[in-house]
């Protein structure tokens, strides 16, 4: 038959050698080679002590931002969980009442928010889709595994971050000094 | 033989059966750390430091399994197999010098575990026997994988057996002895060439003998590149497919501690054994520059052959287990055919080889 691609080689298939029928040679060969292994840099990550470097564009477990005044950003408009491809994210509106400015940044706020972390396919959509730069996917910390399936819907309890300056996420908008020292001194006085 | 030699000689065999045992535990450690690093990984590093106590891990798993017994099989002779395949493997150790005698005063104390004439055809002895444990217990299991396996076993001992025994012959023309004492004594030379004094080591003048007596080895052993036995793509597990618990455990066992034996026999008979380079001249630097007694200076200087003599043991077990991540399984005709018309062929050449030196004077 003929060969229309070209790439077609002829074999050639010569009786073994003396050297090549002792096999020896080619033993020695094969236990230099795993010798050669024995000495090199171990490809294994010793997981607890020792960590994966994460790019620094993973996405990993969500985060709700609060703004330079501690105040959740969250305005619970849903834009999110209509984004979300997965269905993963639920949440109740509520209004904030008189009294509250210093908790809740918009009139309307998320009175729960839940993510159900084991629909989330991690794609970031919702971050993407969120007009008040709320939620953000962290890119250091993944969504640690659990026994119960129960655990791995993430309340607000879990899923917003601290007030503090110095606790808060890397990720999303992050707050200038003078801003970080003014909450410091609020948070002090409090 | 007074009974304080006797008392002597006796400690010596359980420092031996201890030391056996120990070194077996290890080589489960050290099979497992040999194979990811050549592998690439690490392996086994989480119980202890550097994961030392893992044997120890592995043995109360072993004794915490349940103890299963096929349905129609022999009880007598389903636990009779794995303890024949571990006295055995035991006691073929009994007979290799692990150094020269040490003395206190009067008392001369061999650290072998007992000195006979025949040493070489007792190790022989025994080592034939260790393959009716694998036999029993592939008999015993009433399971086809089992009996196969134990078939191959016995088929595959028996013929490398021949080949290793003609690779030996040739080593006995040459030494004219069959104690594995005096064999060792004659792979130095005290006043002859000190340069190392490796070259009086049987290796070099039994090349081709040697490399019979390895892949032999390996034959004997079950170890990989022939361990067809117990190969797990074909057998489920070979000869041990039914066992669990300890009872596995001791097939396990008796393995490592057969390689144990079979690298040290190695190194009796082609690597000088308890013998180490510069040896003369390091008794002479103790008598002469050192403020020990005569007897001390012959005593450290024994001790460090048996520190030669362990290094080469694990030298060789480092081998093997090089050998068993590097190659894969030969198939069983290829391993008979190499066998029967390749290595038993090549030995009684071998023979015939060093016969006409010996007789034209070239080696003695």
């Amino acid at each position: 038959m003929q060969s229309l691609s070209n790439r077609a080689k002829i074999l050639e298939k010569k009786p073994m050698t003396l050297a090549e029928r002792a096999y020896l040679p080619a033993i020695f060969q094969g236990l230099s080679i795993t010798l050669r292994h024995f000495f090199m840099k171990k490809a294994t990550i010793r997981y607890p002590e020792e960590t994966r470097p994460f790019s620094p564009v993973f996405r990993g477990l969500h985060v709700l931002k609060r703004d330079e005044q501690g105040r959740e950003r969250c305005t619970a408009c849903g834009l999110c969980a209509v984004a979300c491809p997965a269905e993963a994210i639920t949440m109740v509106a509520g209004e904030r009442k008189k009294g509250e400015q210093n908790l809740y940044r918009e009139e309307k706020y998320a009175v729960s928010y839940e993510i159900n972390m084991l629909r989330c396919i991690f794609c970031g959509l919702c971050e993407e889709a969120c007009p008040k730069a709320a939620v953000y996917l962290q890119a250091d910390k993944m969504a640690p595994p659990r026994f119960e399936r129960d655990e791995f819907i993430y309340g607000k309890d879990r899923l917003v971050e601290p007030v503090s300056p110095d606790t808060r996420s890397k990720r999303g908008i992050q707050l200038t000094p003078e801003q970080a020292d003014k909450l410091r001194g609020q948070l002090q006085t409090a | 033989m007074t009974f304080e030699t006797l008392g002597w000689q006796g400690l010596v065999i359980l420092v031996i059966f201890g030391l056996s045992l120990l070194i077996a535990t290890y080589c489960t450690y050290a099979e497992r750390v040999i194979a990811a690093f050549l592998q690439d990984r690490v392996g086994p590093d989480r119980a202890g430091p550097y994961g030392l106590a893992q044997p120890l891990a592995d043995a109360v798993k072993m004794f915490t399994k349940e103890e299963f017994f096929p349905g129609g099989a022999s009880k007598a002779l389903f636990t009779f197999g794995p303890c024949l395949a571990m006295t055995t493997a035991l006691m073929s150790s009994a007979v290799i010098p692990f150094g020269n005698a040490v003395q206190f005063g009067s008392t001369v104390v061999h650290l072998q575990g007992i000195e006979i004439n025949v040493g070489m055809l007792y190790v022989f002895g025994i080592v034939s026997l260790g393959v009716y444990g694998v036999m029993i217990g592939g008999w015993a299991s009433n399971n086809k994988f089992s009996l196969l396996g134990a078939i191959r076993a016995a088929s595959q001992n028996i013929s490398y057996e021949l080949a290793m025994g003609l690779a030996l012959i040739a080593v006995l023309m040459m030494s004219g002895t069959l104690s594995l004492r005096e064999i060792t004594l004659q792979q130095t030379h005290p006043n002859g060439w000190h340069l190392g004094d490796i070259f009086t080591w049987n290796v070099f003048k039994q090349p081709i003998g040697f490399i019979i007596f390895l892949v032999c080895a390996f034959a004997e052993t079950n170890r990989t590149p022939f361990d067809l036995p117990e190969c797990e793509t074909e057998l489920v597990g070979g000869y041990h497919t039914e066992y669990s618990s300890m009872k596995l455990g001791l097939y396990l066992f008796a393995e490592y501690i057969n390689i144990i034996v079979v690298t040290a026999v190695m190194s009796v008979l082609y690597f000088g054994g308890f013998n180490y380079p510069f040896q003369y001249e390091f008794l002479d630097f103790l008598t002469t520059k050192t403020s020990l007694s005569p007897d001390w200076a012959h005593n450290v200087f024994v001790l460090m052959g048996v520190v030669a003599m362990f290094s080469k043991i694990f030298t060789g077990i480092f081998f093997f287990m090089w050998v068993r991540w590097t190659l894969p399984r030969f198939r069983y005709d290829q391993l008979m055919r190499l066998g029967w018309t390749i290595l038993i062929p090549l030995a009684i050449f071998n023979i015939l080889l060093t016969g006409g030196l010996i007789t034209f004077g070239v080696i003695k």
